[in-house]
């Protein structure tokens, strides 16, 4: 794993030198990326890490010149093995893509052609640059199919990629990008779109892969955790300038930019953070293009800002052997530690009440029909319904969160939707305070919709784009009371303090806001209504790191001073983890395990759960777990597997009963119950010899 | 894919089913009654309820309805009220004709109707593009009978290049009859020629932006095959809808183009039936129309099912 000292060996591939970006728009030209050099050798993955808009993505780009048309190369040069590729013609562009560099995308289902088939797709670079003829490309591709481990090539190959999943499309893409064995390997946030459990596996095979292979790589993400886990150095982009680089024990070990340090602290730790702990935020914004200032970038934010960075720009200089900064006061940095709020990091004390139960779920089901007419049913015969939700019973007591978390398509946002009441539950029922509440919301008294809130994952979708956000926070509260016009906008600026909103915002328009924004209006619409219970659906998943530390910062202290019964859902373990008393782990519409926080995630686990944990990157080199990995994809609600639900794709299947029988409830102890067949006591024998096993690694590598 | 054209035909049938009572319902039950319309408006109320009884008229309209419709599809027809001949004969030679006529303007807008959909979008906001968008949006908005004119007022009239007038035989054969059928078919062909170029534009547009496109390009692919395997095979499909829709609009233009150039076609046909009352003749030239237009679309959702694997390989 420890490749940090290749990178000296290795010839230099990539040599980016004094890179700037420009994109024409109507406000006039607007610089995207300024002078950023960097070189990456051979064997080396070199990390790009930074925010959306810190211009990292743009600098891919700009290395295989495929811009926008509104967007050149303004300055510098890109040199690939020596030669400069932007004095390259387009056509002898065209001989370097696919073969000297190759790109692997963000969203594998967006950037596969769905009218060929996969095999096609790999062995059609075989044949431009490979010169093979169509039997031997397609042999080839096979090849390549059975390297990035996809199961049974030949029949694969032949497959559209709307048969395959998004882990299996981005295998193929992978394929597609190595056949040529290129120089340089681009990788555009290559796992983002995927579910943990998949990332987990596409990243060990990126990693087993590259040792195979010669390449140079430039990673692209924005998650540290993949960067610790897969790259030897790193590079960080902020404002579209590299601000930091170094190894990844340099950087992550003890970083020397500010911003770097502040980035590091905001990413909830599955490992480490507990609840009841604020995370560190970043204050302000990134700036914009066009509004970059004239000295050090990250000035305006910086707790350790001094005259001098305000008014000269300060180049990126190497401070210790490879370690690179761009900051002038890179002695300083313990005190950027204390400036980023170690001092009130721990929130107001929580005691969710105990004994009172708030919000009750019992045995809810949805199933969705498939084939629902006539004709479909008449020619197959039969009728499959998707079991999207299939029995989940859960509590949630006054005050307290309960934590939902399962890959995607388990079916924790049906459910969300039954207990607000916007999907009618097949069966079962939604309590509130004893009380039973109607099947969906047109049933249910203004009352009890005023009490349950709901805040959604995009709030572009749920912000009325027509209505000053202040208008959208104000409905909830004309429902509940009637106020005067001045009452009222008392109100709605109270919340906006609440959520740290600018007062003056009420009057803007959602498009005026930025994402994060965005959200916090979302939330205090959420609370205008003075709800006791308020679902969250993943309700920072479409943000920036440093943003939903701030929201989930947010989420915790307005819950300790409103008493409000959370139910937050999420694919992040880490978020649910930071935020949750009570955890509820879904697997195919059902509850596997459930326990407070704390023993949902010490041993014993549930063979899922420890998959699910075992997946998550987790931003410390130093950090080296087991690899629990997951085969293929959840499969699909509408097939549920029999027996044990899980047993199709867990590590721990001890065979015919897991099969044939669903598992008992085990009662682990401290309200903590697990659904397995494997008895807990010989489920925390295995934990227990597994951090044996790993005491023994420490200390052999010591 | 059994599933998916079952399911297509079917509802194209009910399509067919529901024009037929519109059509049915628009010429024989509304007010102006059929007798009235035979025998005139001198004729004594006698003579009319006479004929009212040997036509049918007094069932219940359901009755005259289902009698009618099971007449038409076994082949029955009926009469012409005007001259008394069988119509089935008749329509069925002016629709050889109007085929004619469509086939030629077919071949002509799709091909070149494509092409320069997807010259604009490879040139999109560019120059070229511009011009193409204001030449086919002319097309578009321009009316069959004033291009029709236009067409003769130059082509014909004033370059003398081809005939202003197209009353030929009606029982010409193809070669014999294409001189005159040229100046009709572009005439018809300019306003499918800008709704399929103009869609074409669009979906290939979006699909040489899409990441695949992208991706294809970044795989070092020559352009010319980025464009046909990755982007065209996908942008086309819509385009195939479009065609395929166009063949209905091809029918309605038809009525006007040969009324204008005076072919003797379908649509001629049915504008004779209406400036003459001819009921039965109205209602088989309509119902044929209606009928071509029904599978027009069936063979577009079969083509789009065929090309499209998503659809092709869903059980």
């Amino acid at each position: 794993m420890d490749k940090s000292t290749s990178q000296s060996e290795g010839q230099t591939v990539l040599e980016i030198k004094g890179l700037g970006v420009i994109y024409e728009s109507e406000k006039g030209p607007l610089e995207t990326v300024r002078d950023v050099s960097l070189k990456i050798g051979r064997g080396e993955v070199y990390g790009l890490v930074g925010e959306s808009g810190s211009g990292k993505t743009t600098l891919a780009r700009a290395v295989v010149r495929y811009l926008p048309r509104n967007g050149r190369i303004s300055s510098g040069s890109v040199l690939l093995n020596g030669i400069d590729l932007l004095h390259l013609s387009p056509v002898e562009m065209r001989r370097v893509w696919g073969a000297k560099i190759a790109m692997v995308h963000q969203d594998p289902s967006a950037a596969v052609n769905p009218s060929l088939t996969v095999g096609e797709q790999v062995a059609e670079v075989a044949r431009i640059h490979l010169g093979l003829s169509r039997g031997p490309a397609w042999q080839k591709a096979l090849e390549m199919l059975a390297k990035v481990q996809l199961p049974d090539p030949g029949a694969m190959a032949r497959r559209y990629p709307h048969q395959l999943s998004g882990g299996m499309l981005q295998r193929i893409l992978i394929a597609a990008a190595l056949i040529t064995s290129p120089q340089l390997l681009i990788m555009d946030e290559p796992t983002t779109s995927l579910d943990v459990t998949t990332e987990a596996v596409i990243l060990d095979l990126i990693r087993d892969l590259l040792k195979d292979y010669e390449t140079a790589v430039l990673y692209i993400t924005h998650n540290l955790g993949v960067i610790a886990n897969v790259c030897d150095r790193v590079g960080v982009m902020y404002a579209g300038r590299l601000v930091e680089e170094g190894s990844i024990q340099q950087v992550f070990k003890h970083s020397l930019f500010p911003y770097t340090m502040g980035l590091m602290g905001c990413v909830p730790r599955i490992d480490v953070v507990r609840r009841g702990i604020l995370l560190n935020t970043i204050p302000g914004f990134i700036p914009r293009p066009g509004e970059w200032p004239r000295g050090c970038i990250f000035a305006g934010r910086c707790p350790i800002v001094e005259e001098a960075c305000r008014d000269t720009p300060m180049p990126l200089v190497e401070r210790e052997p490879g370690h690179l900064t761009a900051c002038r006061r890179w002695t300083g940095m313990d005190r950027v530690q204390v400036a980023f709020g170690i001092k009130d990091k721990v929130a107001q004390e929580h005691h969710p009440a105990s004994g009172s139960t708030w919000l009750e779920a019992k045995d809810v089901k949805k199933y969705f029909g498939t084939g629902s007419s006539w004709l479909t049913r008449a020619l197959k015969r039969r009728s499959t319904s998707v079991r999207a939700v299939d029995g989940i019973s859960l509590r949630a007591q006054s005050g307290a969160t309960v934590g939902i978390v399962g890959e995607s398509g388990c079916g924790k946002t049906t459910f969300a939707r039954c207990v607000v009441g916007l999907e009618q539950p097949t069966a079962g029922e939604v309590m509130l305070d004893g009380k039973r509440l109607g099947s969906t919301w047109a049933k249910r008294s203004p009352e009890i919709l005023r009490q349950i809130q709901m805040v959604f994952q995009n709030p572009d979708a749920s912000l009325n784009p027509f209505h000053p956000v202040g208008t959208s926070v104000s409905r909830p509260i004309m429902l509940r009371s009637r106020l005067s016009r001045s009452e009222l906008d008392l109100q709605v600026r109270a919340l906006f303090r609440a959520v740290r909103l600018p007062e003056d915002y009420t009057s803007r328009l959602p498009h005026e806001l930025s994402g994060g924004e965005k959200q916090r209006v979302a939330i205090a619409r959420a609370f205008a209504a003075s709800p006791s219970v308020i679902i969250c659906d993943e309700p920072v998943s479409s943000l920036d790191v440093s943003v939903q530390a701030s929201l989930m910062n947010l989420l915790a202290e307005l819950q300790s001073s409103k008493e409000t019964t959370y139910l937050f859902i999420s694919h992040d373990l880490a978020a649910v983890r930071h935020l949750s008393d009570r955890i509820a782990v879904i697997y195919l519409g059902q509850i596997v395990e459930t326990g407070s926080a704390e023993s949902v995630f010490a041993p014993p686990y549930h063979p899922y759960t420890e998959a699910l944990f075992s997946a998550i990157p987790i931003p410390d080199p130093d950090v080296h777990r087991e690899r629990i990995r997951l085969r293929g994809a959840v499969p699909s609600a509408a097939h549920i597997p029999s027996g044990c639900r899980f047993h199709t794709r867990c590590p721990r299947n001890i065979g015919t009963i897991c099969e044939d029988h669903e598992p008992p409830w085990q009662d682990a102890g401290d309200d903590h119950f697990i659904q397995c067949h494997i008895p807990f006591q010989q489920l925390r024998a295995m934990q227990n010899a597994k951090a044996d096993r790993h005491a023994v690694q420490v200390r052999a590598q010591a | 894919m059994t599933a998916y054209i079952v399911r297509r035909l079917g509802l194209i049938l009910l399509t067919v089913l529901i024009a037929s009572m519109v059509i049915f319902i628009a010429t024989q039950l509304l007010p102006g009654d059929v007798a009235h319309v035979i025998l005139g408006q001198f004729a004594t109320p006698a003579a009319i309820e006479n004929l009212r009884e040997e036509l049918g008229l007094n069932r219940p309209a359901v009755v005259q309805y289902a009698d009618w419709l099971a007449r038409f599809v076994t082949g029955d027809w009926g009469k012409s009220m005007v001259s008394g001949y069988a119509v089935r004969p008749l329509v069925l030679a002016r629709l050889r004709n109007s085929f004619m006529l469509a086939i030629l303007a077919f071949s002509l807008y799709v091909p070149l109707g494509i092409a320069l959909g997807v010259v604009a979008a490879v040139n999109a906001d560019r120059a070229l593009d511009r011009a193409l968008s204001a030449l086919t949006m002319t097309f578009v908005g321009l009316p069959e009978f004033v291009s029709g004119l236009i067409l003769i007022g130059t082509l014909a009239l004033s370059w003398d290049l081809l005939p202003a007038n197209s009353s030929i035989s009606p029982d010409s054969g193809f070669l014999e009859a294409f001189p005159y059928l040229v100046l009709p078919a572009i005439a018809i062909s300019l306003t499918c020629l800008g709704y399929v170029a103009r869609m074409t534009r669009a979906s290939t547009i979006d699909a040489l932006r899409s990441d695949y496109a992208m991706a294809a390009d970044l795989k070092g692919l020559p352009r010319i095959q980025v464009l046909l395997r990755h982007v065209l095979r996908n942008s086309l499909l819509p385009t195939v809808t479009v065609v395929a829709v166009s063949i209905g609009w091809l029918f309605g233009g038809l009525i006007v183009v040969e009324s204008v150039f005076g072919y003797p076609g379908l649509g001629r046909l049915l504008v004779y039936g209406i400036q003459h009352r001819d009921l039965t003749l109205i209602q088989a030239c309509s119902m044929v129309v209606v009928t071509i237009f029904g599978f027009a679309n069936l063979l577009a959702d079969v083509l789009y099912g065929v090309l499209n694997p998503r659809i092709r390989f869903s059980q």
